[in-house]
């Protein structure tokens, strides 16, 4: 019985891009970052309690960052959302002005237990 | 005053058709054909024949064409140029004026452009490579109903190409078993999964069951994932009648995207189908069936870019566009050149992509390309590289061929995604370094270590049918 062999697969709950990979470290946060201010974008945050993720709509921190070059500030405001906000779910976001869209948008930090 | 008089017989096309004088029009409609002539006819002859034949000509003259202002409705052929590489064949380059169309109808565009021109004893084979399609016949056309941008608004989805794959086996299961196969793939980690396009209405599965059990299954995945999830409704029916009718009950179930073959089914029935699609707010995924028989010939037909840019025109969110890596034809330039087509607002000419013309879209939204067919976990970082966030990448076999079934081949196609799509923002060259980062990936996902086992050995080093010129 070769099939028993197989694992059960466990449905996870997910928060769509990047959130089938393990959780990032600040380095890798760093990278997207510079990522999204490469490609000419805006960094922008979100947070939201995690019943309600799937809206569209989730609470904003600030403003979007605009003009922003320093993925370290980026990273700053991450860290005062999660203070401000700690259970909430909070994502990183790349306004693309050109496309009318978001560029990027990944989840960074999840509450205890999530 | 008149100054023409009337002398009957056939007299030589180029007279009329042939002026390479012209300067074409920003209105006018481009079109570049491949022209094969028969044995002994002139280039200028053939090409001036082509003109007449697809816009006001007939094989005689007539007194009619007197009551007429003929200068200034005939297409003109105003360029011929070598096709590199084929002693036989010329590009003959035709400009028509606008008003030869009918506004919003590209069933009229290729009616004329593809009408019986084709079977012309003049030439041996044509070949229509590329229609420019001017801004003023653009903005009478709605094209998408959705487009890219609405579309990941609607879904959800950021910063990556979606997943999906296609039911199998295509044809045979009962409703409620298909219904799991969607399930199981959904909760997996893909976005959307799809109806093969031979599944209609069969006996062995009525639509309506297909519809019911299907909207439980994504909408029984989508609350659990926490994720936006949809099945690609196949509404593509014998008549329209029936379609619009598959369309709202998939609407009546809060289902978010249906199906249709544009093709076999004819752009009218697809312009409709859009139209009732933006009204309605669905998405609307286009597969691409009896294309090959039309684009395969190097020689004779329509190449693949020129149905791309009537299908933007007539309205599909997704639209098929061939693989470059898996089992399926499709040149990598030429590929990578018809889906600007689909997704850029203004595309350069550029002949080391097929492309004839500059094409401005005038902001119509654009088409998510769809990546289908034979292709699996290995493909993926070059798949990312060549496709881009604005797609769709479709692994059937890949997901449900997986030893643990389809929500473990799923979550290894989802694990192998992020990783290149990560990898890619860091910086690192995809079809370098692909091994390593799906290897990588490999240690935090069993899922992905057992796909990247099982389909290690295959390759698919076919050589293309049709190839760019020169």
């Amino acid at each position: 019985m070769s099939n028993l062999m197989t694992d059960d697969y466990r449905t996870k709950y997910t928060l769509e891009t990047f959130s089938f990979l393990p959780d990032f470290n600040a380095d890798e946060i760093y990278d997207q970052i510079v990522y999204i201010i490469n490609q000419g974008w805006t960094p922008a945050l979100e947070h939201e309690v995690p019943e309600k993720a799937s809206r569209h709509y989730w609470g904003m921190w600030k403003l979007p960052f605009f003009g922003m070059r320093d993925p370290n500030l980026v990273l700053q405001e991450i860290e005062a959302c999660r203070q401000a906000y700690p259970d909430h779910l909070i994502r990183v976001i790349g306004y693309d002005n050109y496309t009318q869209c978001q560029g990027h948008n990944f989840v960074v930090y999840r509450p205890r237990g999530m | 005053m008149s100054t023409q008089t009337f002398d009957a017989g056939v007299q030589d096309y180029q007279l009329t058709y042939w002026t390479p004088d012209y300067t074409p029009l920003d209105t006018d409609l481009l079109a570049c054909f491949k022209v094969t002539p028969q044995a002994g006819v002139p280039r200028e002859e053939a090409a001036a024949a082509v003109a007449a034949e697809s816009s006001t000509g007939t094989w005689t003259t007539v007194w009619t064409d007197l009551l007429s202002d003929m200068e200034y409705y005939k297409g003109r052929c105003y360029r011929i140029e070598d096709v590199p590489g084929d002693k036989e064949a010329f590009y003959a380059f035709i400009a028509y004026p606008l008003d030869l169309f009918e506004e919003g109808s590209v069933v009229n565009v290729l009616t004329s452009l593809v009408g019986n021109v084709f079977g012309f004893k003049a030439v041996r084979a044509l070949r229509l490579e590329d229609i420019r399609f001017p801004v003023a016949f653009v903005k009478t056309c709605m094209g998408p109903p959705a487009g890219i941008q609405v579309e990941r608004d609607k879904l959800n989805k950021y910063g990556r190409p979606m997943l999906g794959c296609t039911i199998k086996p295509k044809l045979g299961l009962s409703a409620k078993n298909y219904g799991r196969a969607v399930y199981e793939c959904l909760r997996g980690g893909l976005d959307l999964t799809k109806d093969d396009e031979n599944i209609n209405s069969q006996p062995f599965q009525r639509w309506q069951n297909r519809f019911e059990f299907v909207a439980e299954a994504v909408d029984k995945a989508t609350e659990e994932t926490g994720e936006r999830k949809g099945h690609y409704l196949n509404v593509t029916a014998g008549t329209v009648e029936q379609m619009l009718k598959r369309a709202e009950f998939a609407k009546e179930l809060g289902q978010p995207i249906i199906m249709h073959d544009f093709l076999t089914a004819g752009f009218t029935a697809n312009t409709t189908l859009a139209n009732w699609c933006r009204e309605n707010g669905m998405l609307l995924h286009i597969h691409r069936a009896m294309h090959a028989v039309i684009d395969r010939s190097p020689k004779h037909g329509i190449h693949f870019r020129v149905l791309a840019k009537c299908l933007r025109l007539s309205g599909g969110d997704h639209l098929h566009t061939g693989t470059v890596v898996g089992k399926l034809e499709g040149d990598r330039g030429a590929t990578l050149g018809f889906v600007d087509l689909l997704r850029e607002d203004f595309i350069p000419e550029d002949r080391s992509r097929g492309i004839f013309f500059d094409q401005d879209w005038a902001s119509m939204p654009g088409v998510f390309a769809v990546a289908s067919g034979g292709i699996h976990v290995w493909h993926m970082p070059a798949l990312v590289n060549i496709f881009g966030d604005d797609s769709v990448l479709q692994f059937g076999g890949g997901t449900q061929g997986h030893p643990g079934g389809n929500a473990a081949g799923a979550a290894a196609n989802r694990v192998a995604l992020e990783a290149c799509v990560k990898a890619r923002n860091e910086g690192r060259d995809l079809e370098r370094e692909g091994g390593d980062i799906l290897r990588d990936a490999a240690r935090h996902s069993k899922e992905l270590a057992v796909a990247l086992e099982t389909w290690k050995e295959i390759k698919f080093e076919f050589d293309t049918v049709d190839k760019l010129d020169g």
